[in-house]
This record gives structure tokens, C-alpha cells and sequence, in this order.
């Protein structure tokens, strides 16, 4: 790591650290007991679908590991993951049957 | 409420619920640590893979310990140095490295109505150990058990965070010590979307959920192009809006009927 200093090393560390322990701390820590807003409640009932769907398609539709070529074996094992979940509501269930499935895909496919 | 539509309330409650409203924290805490435990296959490999890049990068041991251990958020790290090895402005390297974990403030937000009475410093280290896992391993949990109490809640939340930190420093570690040592053959790379659509599927139970989980893809498809955590950051909020608006619209549909 040439052209900085072990000072910007550790200053980008902590900087990073404290920016990333504010944003989790953030409505935790400020809003606390007191009830929030109704409109508020309403939407933060879908933080979770709405948050780790978005981070989750992109890597299904242009895994890293195949350098963003759409792959077949991928996109059926994350279909099978949400099926066995939505069916058993099982998550433990969902990511076998899926990592399953992308284990009997890639043998068969490649 | 009363005790007797206390009792009418529980004999409504699947079998499931209530053997889980009768766990004691200390039990919660194990069952919190055993459910978590398959998340080991998705930290382990994305850790390593840190230990190799940043002590590939030139960071020493501290500075890579620093950084898991500090800052515990694996994209954030890797962003960070990503945008070292390109030699980036050390402003740009922490704005971006930060930017990446805005979505732990929408965490931290919809955590409020479930352990937002703890006590501040439950609600410190709670914060702290505030990661995809443990989030979507403690909601998709609070969700499925409404009634559990603050304690039960807690004890759930921290077993979830004893199997999954500290294995993502011992993967770091590992990374650094052995280097490259895991088979590409095995893909873990995949382990991480399956263990997030795992904790998904069995949020979409209404039909705003699904709407709020097909904006979500559909938006961050469209959004891919942008830097990395922007088009996160603006399709979360869309994907959120279409759940509460269909909430609302199926809420005055079902009160013209009554």
C-alpha cells in the first residue's frame, strides 16, 4: 500500500468505523423507546424486503464468479431457494434445496 | 388484556409460536446461535477473501484486524480497499466505504418498534454488531413471533451475533495466514445470495410484501450501472413505498367492503 501513510491508513480505519457505528446507531439509538410516526412504522414494515431482494438480484443475474455472464445454474438455484422457502418457510430447508439444486446444476450444465 | 383474551389470543398461535413464546432468553440466545450457524458458509469464504485482497494490498495484521473488527461490514471493507489499491483521495475512500452501509440505517430504523426499549447500552452493542445476518435473521424472527418479549428478543439477537462475528474475524484471519486455499468448484460464491433469498421467501406473506420484493429487484436491475450501495440506496426506498402504498390501497379496499 504505497502513497499513504500509516497515519491515513488508520485515520480512513476509525473514519470508516465511526461513519458505519452512526448510520447503525443512528434511529436504534435517537428514537429508542418512543414510538415512531405511523407513516414512518408503515414503511419500515418492508425495510427487509425491500433492502436484501436489491442486493441479492443483481448478484443472481451477474454473478461475480462467472465475470457477469448471465449462468443458468445460478439463476435456477436462487428460483429453488425462494420456492422451498416461500413452501416451507423454512430457512434452513431453502438454502440446502438451493445450494443443492446449484451443486446438481453446475455438475449437470458444465 | 385481560387473561382470558390472553388465552383466546394464544390458542390462536401456531404450535411453533408458542414453543417459541416460552423460551426463557438464555434459550433464545441458542436458538438465535443455532439458526445463524449456516451463515458461517457465507462468512467464511467473503472473509477469507478479505484477509487475501487487503493483506495482498500491503495492510498489516493490525490494519486488517482494525478493519473487521472496527468497521464489521464486509462490502464497506472491501469498497474501502478496493479504492486504496487504485490510490483514490482518502475523503473518497471513507465517503464511499460509508455510503455502502447506508442501508444499516434503514436496519437501525426498522428495529426501533422491536428493540427500541432496550436499555442504551443493549442498544449500543446492538448496534454494533448490526450486519445483514443479524438483521435479517433477528427480523424475519420478530416478524414471525409478534408476541416474544424485549428479553426473549435480545437473547435471539445476540445468539444470532455469536455465530456469525466472530467468525468473520476468524475467516479474516484465515484469509491472511493461507491465502487462496478454497476451491473455486465449491461456489461459495453463491452461498450468499441463497442464505438471503432463505431469509426472504418466507417474509413474502402479503401481497405488499411481494410487491415491495419485486420493486426491489425490478429497481436494482435497473439501477445496476450506478456506483456500488447508490442504486441499493435509491431502490430500497421505492421497493418501500410500494409496500406501504399497496398496504394502504388493500387496507381502503377491505374498509369499502366492510
Amino acid at each position: 500500500m504505497t502513497g499513504y501513510s500509516d497515519a491515513t491508513i488508520w485515520l480512513i480505519i476509525l473514519a470508516v468505523a465511526l461513519g458505519t457505528y452512526g448510520l447503525r446507531w443512528s434511529f436504534l439509538g435517537v428514537f429508542g423507546g418512543r414510538p415512531m410516526p405511523l407513516w414512518a412504522q408503515r414503511l419500515l414494515r418492508y425495510t427487509a424486503v425491500g433492502v436484501l431482494p436489491a442486493i441479492v438480484a443483481p448478484l443472481v443475474v451477474w454473478p461475480a464468479a462467472t465475470q457477469g455472464a448471465p449462468d443458468p445454474a445460478r439463476m435456477i438455484a436462487a428460483c429453488v431457494a425462494v420456492a422451498v422457502g416461500v413452501a416451507t418457510r423454512n430457512v434452513l430447508a431453502s438454502i440446502l434445496g438451493g445450494m443443492a439444486t446449484l451443486y446438481a446444476a453446475l455438475y449437470l450444465i458444465t | 388484556m385481560s387473561a382470558q383474551a390472553d388465552l383466546a389470543a394464544r390458542s390462536r398461535l401456531t404450535p411453533e409460536q408458542n414453543r417459541a413464546l416460552q423460551r426463557s432468553p438464555r434459550q433464545c440466545l441458542r436458538h438465535g446461535f443455532v439458526q445463524a450457524l449456516p451463515f458461517i458458509l457465507v462468512l467464511l469464504p467473503f472473509g477469507m477473501l478479505f484477509g487475501v485482497v487487503s493483506s495482498d494490498a500491503g495492510l498489516d495484521l493490525g490494519q486488517i484486524l482494525g478493519f473487521t473488527v472496527l468497521v464489521l461490514a464486509g462490502a464497506s471493507q472491501f469498497t474501502a480497499v478496493q479504492l486504496m489499491i487504485d490510490q483514490a483521495p482518502a475523503l473518497v475512500v471513507i465517503v464511499s466505504a460509508v455510503a455502502v452501509n447506508l442501508r444499516m440505517a434503514m436496519y437501525s430504523a426498522s428495529l426501533v418498534p422491536w428493540l427500541g426499549g432496550a436499555r442504551p447500552r443493549d442498544r449500543a452493542w446492538i448496534s454494533y454488531a448490526l450486519i445483514d445476518q443479524s438483521y435479517a435473521l433477528a427480523i424475519q424472527h420478530y416478524e414471525k413471533h409478534p408476541r416474544l418479549n424485549l428479553d426473549q428478543r435480545i437473547g435471539y439477537f445476540l445468539g444470532a451475533v455469536l455465530a456469525t462475528c466472530p467468525f468473520w474475524l476468524a475467516a479474516t484471519l484465515l484469509g491472511v495466514w493461507l491465502g487462496n486455499a478454497i476451491p473455486q468448484g465449491w461456489a461459495l460464491d453463491f452461498a450468499m445470495p441463497i442464505t438471503f433469498l432463505a431469509l426472504i421467501a418466507p417474509l413474502l406473506r402479503s401481497p405488499s410484501h411481494l410487491a415491495a420484493a419485486l420493486v426491489a429487484v425490478l429497481a436494482s436491475l435497473v439501477f445496476a450501472f450506478l456506483p456500488s450501495g447508490l442504486g441499493l440506496f435509491l431502490a430500497a426506498p421505492l421497493a418501500m413505498l410500494a409496500g406501504a402504498g399497496v398496504e394502504v390501497l388493500m387496507e381502503r379496499r377491505n374498509g369499502a367492503r366492510q
